[in-house]
């Protein structure tokens, strides 16, 4: 309900009054193969400022391999990436979070020991400027820092709605508030752009629409680009600008939701024709 | 009425009396400013606001709100969860002169829709982005609605309603506009009267429409300033706010007795923190439902079943000599001084821990109402040392009648007729009450004013009931449900039924008796309770049919039977109102079919329509009667039921004291 009055509210700006920007990544003719199996072949595309962008296929399509090359955990042997308009050579996961790109996990990968609040804590770490010996003694800087951070985790947990579940320890809670969580983590870097795996999958449709809500949140609030991996064509038609449709490591559609729906080759791929 | 006035707060010096609640307030924030009146917890962190922060809160708001041209009498619309935001508000009308009605934050919109039309209202102040498109869906259907004020602004940027405005900007103007015409404010206070209407509430109307009960500021305060002397409240106590806003209670205890005692009102985090938060804050002046008594009680037994053994041993040695002598102990009855030792050592070992678990360590006071409460619950809680008590009273009554002094605890009763306040009984045993907490009118229903007051003066409850020897006050049942037996004694259904209930194994109970000789009941298992035990002792059964016509189950009803005759016997006014026939009804009662309505309670007469044949197999004394019902499942499809149902007979008591004359 919430969605729909949304887009009721300002129908004139996409979704509510954020401004669609500039290209902020930009991937040229990217191939990526893991020996003789080819993950990705040729594939280009880019991401604007503020947007929601969903990459959707079928099984086996490659869009993990596509969110891993975003984030820099695999390397393309072709291809170039442009990231605000900066060429990426060598590039490795923990400079992508410097960057201001977080993302969260198609297989959930929070601490199951550690209550809500910590793990969110964690998704601080780059943001934390004392060094160990400092945080081990508890003294000085320290202390001002940790309650800066503990101050935006308690504005995490009041965005995400999971108040009463804060001193929980996360392996105690239900699916869909652990997706919450990891959400939380991710929002807890204070990204730019945020890359989601899946975050709808295994839900129940209340839970997605909640999911739904909070990724509109957090696009419309902080403004934060998303990049979104999902199976539920309504979610992605519903929620994105733009999608691109992979099939077998290859390109196949891309554009808005209207005209990728009608593409004759996404329809092929989703149907399951021979190839 | 004039003695009660002022006496929660004395000392005013040259000022009017306080017989207002902006008065009140005002006072607070000049003798106790810096102590705090109410704390929320917001960012995981209880933020506190002293009684000089809160009047200047309510002064912005209640500028505010004159500034967009709210006016004496204006109805004022309050919608959401217990927010220190939406009391002020309440307390920012009630400064304009103005009637703030509170709505039900659940409600859907279209049962807001009623309320809205028949209050008329014109301005509203809610507590989010939730509340607003509520508003909104319904906003055509109530053309008066001009403004909808919003306190949270959460997802609200792109709305560009031009009815809508945040609380924060309306505080602004308000805190300029005050500053500028200082004695503005005050004038509009100063105008207030003791008899002017403070607040609206509406009944539930489980009966009829919902009805807008008018209450004056004299009602509340009245009521407020008697249950404060009667158990001697101070500005110390901490109360914590989270039951509905529009249910009188809350009312009641977080708005009128905050405003008049001084004492601090904890709003939790959210409704689901409820639990977490009552542990941080240990109010000292609790209240709940039966239902929220019970949920706690099951958590503490589950995770004493996964303690471990040598746990377990302690917890249930003690819990023996709590139910033993606690409950003596805590009415400063004579106990033996070894048990009183025995209950010093289980205070240190298990009540004390239990209670700190619970929230309730500091608790002098706690109150429950609104429902039955089961004697096991009660004792429990009592035993352990919390000194819950009872009370009763309607909306239309500020919800005080009557309260259970401190050391004359009865389970079945509701106390005595509180401070202030007249009780007595109608012919027909219905209660009536008389007092300063009456409700002024039902708003625009003259009709219904004239019917529930009489000539003498006496609100007509609807209750019958009636004093017991020692003067304490036993609800039975609504007026209208009692009967007479053939024999002439009286006949309640519902508070046979309800002892009924208080049985794990039994889910409902219908009685029947009205102009018969003696007292039959239909019975419904409840089927997880009874399956579970039947499970135990390895009975094998397909379903709740099976269950309900087994021997061994109808000797586990018998029982239950009997303890209630048991206990109905030595009571002069039930003993004849025995259970002398039962039967173990085929399906179970359902609002799908219905007999029961959508809040679960039995429809007696639809009942005693569809089941007439054996209601007539029960009082001709048959031993069995067959009998053929239409079921309606979950999709809506139809289907039949068929069963010969065994009818037996329960042992009764002879009454101990002198029976009527039959």
């Amino acid at each position: 309900m919430k969605m729909n009055d949304m887009a009721a509210a300002g129908p004139a700006v996409a979704a509510g009054g954020r401004q669609i920007g500039e290209v902020v990544l930009d991937l040229q003719n990217i191939s990526l193969r893991f020996g003789g199996v080819k993950a990705l072949t040729d594939i280009s595309f880019d991401v604007r400022e503020h947007e929601i962008r969903s990459i959707i296929g079928p099984n086996g399509a490659g869009k993990s391999s596509m969110l891993n090359v975003i984030n820099g955990v695999y390397h393309p042997q072709e291809g170039r990436i442009l990231f605000r308009g900066e060429e990426r050579r060598r590039m490795e996961p923990h400079m992508a979070a410097t960057q201001g790109i977080a993302r969260t996990f198609q297989n959930i990968a929070l601490f199951k020991g550690m209550s809500v609040l910590d793990n969110i804590m964690t998704g601080r770490n780059l943001k934390m400027k004392c060094n160990l010996l400092q945080m081990a003694l508890y003294w000085g800087a320290v202390q001002k820092e940790e309650i800066a951070h503990r101050e935006k985790v308690e504005e995490i947990i009041d965005f995400l709605e999971i108040q009463s579940v804060r001193r929980t320890p996360v392996g105690q809670l239900p699916y869909g508030l652990q997706k919450r969580v990891e959400l939380g983590r991710a929002l807890a870097a204070e990204p730019t752009m945020l890359l989601l795996d899946e975050p709808m999958a295994g839900m129940n449709v209340e839970e997605k629409q909640d999911m739904c809500r909070f990724i509109l949140d957090v696009n419309d609030q902080f403004g934060t680009t998303i990049v979104l991996i999902e199976h539920d064509m309504g979610v992605v038609m519903d929620i994105s600008d733009r999608v691109v449709v992979l099939d077998y490591g290859k390109k196949i559609g891309d554009g808005a939701p209207d005209e990728v729906r009608n593409n004759e080759d996404v329809i092929r791929a989703y149907l399951g024709t021979s190839h | 009425m004039s003695d009660i006035h002022g006496q929660g707060a004395e000392g005013a010096g040259s000022q009017r009396p306080l017989d207002t609640f902006p008065r009140l307030l005002m006072h607070h924030a000049a003798v106790r400013p810096q102590r705090p009146a109410m704390r929320e917890k917001e960012f995981g962190i209880w933020q506190t606001y002293t009684w000089a922060q809160v009047a200047e809160n309510v002064r912005a708001i209640a500028c505010g709100l004159a500034q967009l041209g709210f006016r004496r009498g204006d109805r004022l619309a309050i919608v959401g969860d217990n927010r220190p935001r939406l009391y002020w508000s309440v307390a920012a009308c009630q400064c304009l002169g103005g009637i703030p009605v509170m709505m039900y934050q659940d409600a859907v919109a279209q049962e807001m829709v009623y309320v809205l039309q028949d209050a008329e209202i014109k301005f509203a102040i809610v507590e989010d982005q939730e509340q607003v498109d509520k508003l909104l869906e319904i906003a055509g259907e109530a053309p008066l609605l001009e403004h909808v004020v919003y306190d949270d602004p959460r997802g609200m940027r792109h709305y560009t309603q031009s009815l809508l405005m945040g609380l924060d900007e309306l505080q602004e103007a308000g805190r300029i506009h005050d500053r500028n015409q200082s004695d503005f404010l005050d004038r509009e206070i100063a105008k207030g009267a003791s008899d002017d209407i403070s607040v609206m509430l509406y009944t539930s109307g489980t009966t009829g429409k919902p009805k807008g009960v008018c209450q004056t500021h004299g009602a509340f305060i009245a009521a407020a300033t008697g249950a404060i002397q009667f158990d001697k409240l101070t500005e110390q106590e901490d109360i914590l706010s989270y039951l509905p806003m529009a249910w009188v209670g809350d009312h009641l205890f977080s708005f009128a007795q905050a405003m008049v005692a001084g004492f601090t009102i904890n709003c939790p985090e959210s409704a689901e923190t409820v639990m977490i938060d009552l542990r941080e804050i240990g109010p000292t002046y609790y209240f709940a439902p039966p239902r929220v008594f019970e949920n706690l009680l099951t958590q503490v037994m589950i995770r004493m079943e996964d303690a471990g053994s040598l746990k377990r041993r302690i917890f249930h040695h003690f819990m023996d000599v709590a139910r033993r002598c606690g409950a003596d102990i805590l009415d400063g009855k004579p106990v033996s001084g070894g048990d009183r030792f025995q209950y010093w050592l289980g205070k240190l070992l298990v009540y004390g821990p239990l209670k700190n678990v619970l929230g309730m360590s500091r608790i002098r006071v706690a109150y429950t109402a609104g429902a039955a409460i089961g004697p096991d619950l009660f004792r429990f809680y009592r035993s352990i040392g919390i000194n819950l008590k009872q009370l009763y009273g309607q909306t239309e009554t500020c919800a005080y009648v009557c309260l259970q002094p401190d050391g004359q605890i009865k389970l079945d009763s509701v106390g005595k007729p509180a401070p202030f306040v007249e009780v007595k009984l109608a012919d027909n045993g219905e209660i009536l009450v008389k007092g300063p907490m009456l409700l002024k009118a039902y708003y625009k229903r003259p009709d219904a004013t004239a019917e529930s007051i009489n000539a003498e003066g006496y609100f007509m409850t609807g209750d019958a009931g009636f004093f017991d020897e020692d003067g304490h006050l036993k609800i039975i049942d609504r007026a209208k449900d009692v009967g007479k037996l053939a024999d002439g004694s009286m006949f309640a259904p519902n508070y046979i039924e309800n002892k009924l209930k208080f049985f794990q194994h039994i889910k409902e109970a219908v009685t029947f008796g009205a102009g018969k000789d003696f007292i039959t009941a239909f019975i419904n298992l409840d089927l997880e309770a009874v399956g579970n035990w039947a499970e135990r002792r390895g009975m094998p059964y397909s379903g709740y049919t099976d269950l309900a016509s087994q021997a061994a189950v109808y000797e586990l009803i018998r029982d239950c039977v009997e303890k209630v005759n048991a206990d109905l016997a030595p009571d002069p006014n039930m003993s004849g109102s025995q259970i002398k026939r039962f039967l173990i009804l085929h399906k179970e009662l359902d609002a799908d079919d219905g007999e029961l309505t959508r809040t679960r309670k039995v429809r007696r007469n639809f009942i005693a329509e569809k089941y007439a044949v054996l209601i007539e197999a029960l009082f001709a004394g048959r031993q069995s009667q067959y009998i053929e019902t239409q079921v309606t499942y979950e999709d809506g499809r139809t289907g039949k039921v068929a069963a010969d149902l065994r009818i037996e007979e329960a042992k009764t008591f002879a009454p101990q004291a002198a029976r009527k004359a039959a």
